[in-house]
């Protein structure tokens, strides 16, 4: 079990390896063959037409953060939905898969509320 | 204790080790001094690669696997959002951290509190034997959660809910006044 | 000789002073949080390696539930970041002193 374990993982590994070879090697290569000429009118945004003013760092709209905070929320619930989706068998094999089974519906349905608030809220449209 | 160097490189779990903590610990490192937020976010990815890669080698793929899900894949993303809504400042000028006067000290403290847990940790687990780390199947953690753990998985549910309307209500852009 | 716990927990003790380091250090509240980060991961790893140390899983479930703390605790804490800069456009902690007595 130990070796198969981390057999399976060697695996992995040498794909990170591989990735990380191919990645590095590609960067190295641009690195190395191309040519540079730094300085002069490289520096500016467009090469033709007229200089931008102001920076290029726009604030982004907090609709985006609202996003990506329901999705880590709900990321989290899946987390806990992963191990219960393995088990459930099991549970219900000992008689307890009822209990488990609302336990778990008792957990979605809470945040779920949260859902709700999110859409009542209006946070979820996107004019 | 009487180990050559040379013994010691003949383990492959040594070997794993120190190749998992190289990135770990340098993640780590360029999070906390690097000059660009974005880097910092990018090598904090690192750190939670190796970190996660760690789990993995001490045989707890669940808890491995859920850094990569709710770590890499959310909170990193939660925190280059937030970059970009408060229009962090980039480039060298950028003042991300405080003067020397306040670096220093700072630096010192907490090399001086790593010294201190490291000499307590190494006094106190010198001499515990060495173990192979068994896998832990996912089911096991699975049967702790749902029998004896039932009650703080509600209770999280309620604190991601808490999270979730204290998050909307704090970002949310106020129909009436605000600024 | 192979790797033991020991190796496990200084190395969590070495991401636990760097992020602590990061904290005290950065003026960015943003970079402040990812120091946090670090070292609720470094705790994790404490409890994972000694769990895995007495052959009890309960460190594993421990590491989840701080897991979901701190997703919980980055939601709420950027969103007060993102709130603030509403306010002061900035997100540097010195600049806010609004709660000075």
């Amino acid at each position: 079990m130990l070796n198969q374990y981390y057999g399976d993982y060697i695996t992995v590994a040498v794909f990170v390896a591989i990735g990380a070879i191919l990645v590095g090697g590609a960067v190295a290569a641009n690195r190395a063959i191309a040519p540079r000429a730094p300085g002069g009118f490289k520096d500016v945004a467009y090469e033709s037409g007229i200089e931008p003013i102001g920076g290029g760092w726009n604030q982004s709209h907090i609709r985006y953060y609202i996003f990506a905070l329901l999705f880590l929320i709900f990321d989290v619930e899946a987390v806990f939905i992963f191990p219960w989706a393995l088990q459930l068998e099991f549970f219900s094999s000992i008689g307890s898969g009822l209990t488990v089974l609302v336990e778990m519906f008792v957990f979605v349905g809470i945040l779920l509320l949260g859902l709700v608030y999110a859409i009542r809220k209006g946070v979820l449209t996107w004019e | 204790m009487t180990v050559s160097i040379a013994d010691w490189f003949k383990e492959t779990a040594n070997w794993v080790f120190i190749l998992l903590a190289i990135p770990t610990l340098l993640g780590a490192w360029r999070t906390v001094t690097s000059n660009n937020i974005v880097r910092s976010v990018l090598y904090l990815v690192v750190s939670l690669g190796g970190a996660a890669a760690m789990f993995l080698s001490l045989g707890a793929a669940f808890v491995g696997w859920t850094v990569v899900l709710v770590y890499i894949g959310a909170v990193i993303i939660l925190f280059l959002i937030g970059i970009m809504i408060t229009r962090a400042p980039l480039g060298m000028k950028a003042e991300l951290s405080h003067a020397s006067n306040v670096r220093m000290p700072a630096a010192l403290l907490s090399l001086s509190m790593f010294v201190l847990v490291a000499w307590g940790l190494i006094d106190a687990f010198s001499n515990t034997a060495i173990e192979p780390f068994e896998p832990t199947p996912t089911s096991d953690i699975a049967n702790l959660i749902f029998s004896r753990f039932v009650v703080p998985f509600e209770v999280v549910s309620i604190v991601l809910l808490a999270a979730l309307i204290g998050g909307i209500a704090l970002a949310r852009r106020d129909d009436g006044g605000g600024a | 000789m192979t790797v033991t716990v020991t190796w496990y927990l200084v190395l969590a003790a070495a991401l636990f002073s760097m992020g602590a380091a990061g904290v005290l250090i950065r003026r960015n509240a943003l970079i402040m949080f990812m120091s946090i980060e670090l070292m609720l991961n470094s705790v994790n790893l404490t409890f994972v390696a000694v769990s895995k140390h007495l052959g009890l899983i309960e460190g594993q479930v421990a590491a989840l539930f701080v897991m979901v703390i701190a997703a919980a605790e980055v939601t709420v804490g950027l969103a007060i970041i993102v709130a603030i800069f509403r306010f002061r456009s900035s997100a540097n902690v010195d600049e806010l002193s609004e709660l000075r007595g």
